[in-house]
């Protein structure tokens, strides 16, 4: 008998801490990088022209990135459970057009509002059941949807307009004022962005929805119910695409039936630009946002530099695949560092 | 929650008369079995017998056609996993159903986390929670850090303490130990007895069959679906075990032809790739039949993959007949003779909506074409030709190979590759969740085979398998080959050894 080698496994005791504070690190350093990113582009577009952090330029950037923050933290939900929402920009633009046309009948600013995200719900609870019973492919429903609504507004709108003349004077004042610096718009949706980090890390139905998107299979035997909480997801992310809606109408005053049409990609770019991974189970609603904040920045920086702006969508696409090429090599890079660390405690 | 004295004579947890079938497969033919608390229970019965269909009727994945599961002797009605589990049911699955993103702590307690005012889930009491399961398992697993990237023993910790930590009054066991290394086994066994001591109802499944009279009291058999005896392990040696669960005594079921084995066919020689094997040096003659043994996770399957070309290798060379094998390329090793029947055939090995004829064809692209076009003419007798000596049990060759049994699917998977005329065949699991009498005509193919003077090389989890049909067997135990042993000296002890990289006696 030819036995070779056969030692007993050594069984020391693992360096956990170690390799844990490395996958952390990662892991936070996600968000902290789009930081340090976004910073840097400010920084050296306020030393290439100094009216650029002027307190009219910060509430510009913020005003613009509002809108896209709050669409993103709902998506973010739907994409932690590994589906997708393409239908959010519809939702917006008929959310906004719904929430215009009660205006100009005289109607209550807050009801307007209530109106526009109830809107969103309806949508939002069509997509989740779509998808929850259906099996089908998120992505496909969802297009579906997205053209379903658009046709729906296109229908009900035809040529007609929402202009900031039909609507309040305190609606639009609403939309465009704040403290100092710092609009209103960007308050509400900062207040949604913290309770959405807030629930999804400290309320079991939040840490479900990560759970089945990291393994759905796995999900089920543990008992959570799936069904329900995807259609959660999708409620919650109607529910911000409407709201963002009734935001857009408060901010542009200026609503047709093409409002909102592709901006479901500029959405989903924000949140993977943001770290929230497409394959579902890993990323938080502050890296979507700062996404958003990102993309946004972009449009205002170039202006200020003079640079033309038609380079903001090549950039863009630009960061897209940047950070999905980092996301890549991180997770790579964990992967091979865990499995070493494995093969040694053997 | 209150258990039960150990000498209560009522089943905790019972199956009366259930009946199961998947399409046209009987899975479970009118099985009973009664499970009472302080008492480990084997489930014995080859792959296939339905062994993991009855877990998932009591663990209230599937519900029974025919029968009751009975809950304290009451009628139990599970519309759910969720059910089963909050009636004290745990299970720990053959493959670990562990979210990955997610940390260690909240993979224990997904779905029942200790909980703050307003409902919040207290991290740092599931934390603490955490830690002192691990210690009560002895083991050190950070409870923060994310299940992604644990070895599988480490993976089948966590399920463990999963279980421990709803103090489950029954735990179902699927083959826990077959990753798991000598001192893990022990340390599992001393969780079980623990569980046992306190009243619990375990239910273990295990292909090792020391294992099941090392730690069982009693035993329950299934062959094809149906229950065969349900009887005390004391008085019963292991050759009345695998009676019952064979139906047949072993020796006629591997019938290898003695063949004279001739020039090297495979030469693999020092083959590594990180972290996965290392240093992995073997040669499989003409007419011979190696087997690679190894627990699940050794390595052996990323070994065939790597020679056969499907991912890189980093160090080492291979050769078929001499001639050295391109890094990563599987159509040179094709071209060079090497056919490799993987262990998924439904993933890996089959299109399943393609029918038996197409599938058959996929590796004659080359040989069938003319001008350029598929010869439809020629593929179909090729297929054909090798679906009827094969035995394919079809109806139309034009069906869709997802309308076959099992077995009958491993025969297309066999025929499209041996329909290449291969020098070297490897062979992955081939008999795999097939049943006995298909079981048996794969081990004569590739008998026969060996006996026309292909080199075979058999990956196989399946211990008699391995002893009955290999000439030669290597182990490997966590990325390296940790024994060669021959035919004559190759018994269960021997490769189980080495296979759980304990010293050979």
């Amino acid at each position: 008998m030819t036995v070779t080698t056969t030692e007993p496994a050594p069984v020391a005791p693992i360096p956990a801490s170690s390799s844990t504070r490395l996958v952390d690190r990662v892991f936070k350093v996600r968000e902290l990088a789009i930081l340090l990113v976004l910073l840097v582009m400010l920084v050296l577009t306020q030393l290439g022209n100094s009216a650029f952090l002027s307190e009219q330029g910060i509430k510009d950037l913020l005003l613009n990135a509002t809108i896209l923050v709050l669409v993103a933290t709902g998506q973010s939900l739907v994409v932690i459970t590994r589906n997708v929402d393409l239908s959010v920009g519809s939702t917006l633009g008929i959310s906004a057009f719904a929430a215009g046309t009660y205006l100009q009948g005289g109607g209550q600013p807050v009801v307007a509002v209530v109106l526009a995200v109830l809107l969103g719900v309806g949508f939002g609870l069509l997509n989740g059941l779509l998808v929850s019973l259906g099996q089908v492919p998120a992505l496909v429903v969802t297009l579906g949807t997205l053209y379903i609504i658009r046709g729906i507004d296109s229908i009900w709108v035809g040529s007609r307009q929402i202009t900031a003349a039909d609507l309040p004077d305190g609606f639009v004042d609403f939309g465009s004022g704040g403290i100092s610096a710092v609009p209103w718009l960007a308050l509400i949706a900062l207040a949604l962005l913290v309770a959405t980090a807030y629930y999804l890390k400290h309320f079991g139905s939040g840490r479900e929805l990560y759970a089945l998107g990291s393994n759905p299979e796995a999900a089920r035997l543990a008992g959570i119910p799936v069904r329900r909480r995807i259609l959660l997801a999708y409620t919650f992310c109607g529910a911000l695409a409407g709201l963002a809606g009734a935001l857009y109408l408060a901010r542009f005053g200026n609503v047709d039936s093409g409002t909102g049409t592709g901006y479901e990609l500029t959405v989903v770019s924000a949140v993977v630009v943001g770290g929230v991974v497409f394959t579902g189970g890993s990323g938080t609603v502050y890296g979507a946002a700062l996404g958003a904040l990102l993309l946004t920045s972009v449009n205002s920086v170039l202006p200020a530099l003079g640079v033309s702006s038609v380079w903001v969508l090549a950039i863009n696409g630009f960061l897209l695949i940047l950070a999905i090429a980092v996301d890549r090599i991180v997770a790579l890079r964990v992967a091979s560092a865990l499995k070493k660390r494995n093969a040694r405690h053997g | 929650m209150t258990h039960r004295s150990a000498k209560d004579p009522a089943p905790v947890l019972a199956l009366r008369g259930v009946s199961k079938s998947f399409g046209a497969v009987r899975a479970l033919r009118d099985v009973s079995l009664e499970l009472f608390p302080g008492e480990v229970h084997a489930l014995a019965g080859e792959n296939g017998a339905g062994k993991s269909t009855l877990i998932k009727t009591l663990a209230g994945v599937h519900r029974p056609d025919a029968g009751q599961v009975l809950l304290d002797g009451e009628p139990a009605l599970f519309h759910g996993p969720a059910d089963a589990r909050d009636a004290g049911i745990a299970v720990i699955y053959q493959e670990p159903t562990l979210f990955p993103d997610l940390s260690i702590a909240e993979n224990i307690f997904m779905g029942r986390q200790p909980r703050r005012a307003l409902g919040r889930i207290d991290h740092r009491a599931t934390r603490n929670a955490t830690a002192a399961l691990m210690h009560r398992l002895g083991v050190e697993l950070d409870p923060d850090r994310p299940a992604r990237g644990l070895s599988i023993a480490d993976q089948q910790i966590v399920e463990i303490a999963k279980a421990l930590s709803f103090d489950a009054r029954v735990l179902i066991m699927d083959e826990p130990t077959a990753a798991l290394t000598g001192s893990e086994v022990a340390r599992l066994f001393g969780v079980v007895r623990a569980l046992r001591e306190q009243g619990a109802a375990v239910l273990f499944i295990s292909h090792r069959l020391e294992e099941i009279f090392r730690i069982c009291e009693r035993v329950t058999t299934l062959r094809d679906g149906a229950l065969i005896a349900s009887e005390p392990l004391a008085g019963m040696t292991e050759e009345d075990l695998v009676r019952r669960m064979v139906g047949r005594d072993l020796d006629e079921l591997y019938p290898k032809q003695d063949v004279e084995a001739g020039e090297v066919a495979l030469s693999v020689r020092r083959l590594t790739r990180e972290g996965v094997f290392t240093d992995v040096s073997f040669e499989v003659r003409c007419g011979e039949i190696v087997g690679m043994a190894g627990l699940v996770g050794a390595g052996r399957t990323e070994v065939a993959r790597a020679v056969f070309g499907i991912d890189r290798w980093d160090a080492g060379e291979v050769e078929v007949a001499g001639q050295a094998l391109v890094n990563g390329a599987p159509s040179t090793a094709m071209a060079a003779g090497l056919a490799l029947v993987p262990e998924d055939r439904r993933a890996q090995g089959l299109v399943m909506g393609m029918s038996i004829e197409r599938n058959i064809g996929l590796t004659g692209l080359r040989a069938t074409r003319r001008a350029g076009l598929m010869d439809r003419g020629a593929e179909r007798s090729r297929s054909l030709d090798w679906a009827v000596r094969l035995q394919v049990k079809y109806a139309r060759i034009a069906d869709a190979v997802s309308t076959l049994s099992g077995g009958n699917q491993q025969k297309v998977v066999l025929a499209k590759w041996l329909a290449t005329g291969p020098a070297v065949l490897i062979v992955d699991e081939p008999t795999r969740g097939i049943d006995v009498g298909t079981k048996a005509e794969v081990h004569r193919l590739l008998s026969a085979l060996a006996a026309d003077g292909v080199a075979v090389l058999m990956i196989s989890s399946d211990l008699p398998e391995i002893l009955g049909m290999a000439d030669r067997v290597l182990v490997m135990h966590e990325g390296r080959l940790t024994a060669e042993i021959s035919r004559s000296d190759a018994t269960e002890e021997t490769v189980m050894a080495a296979a759980t990289g304990r010293a050979a006696a």
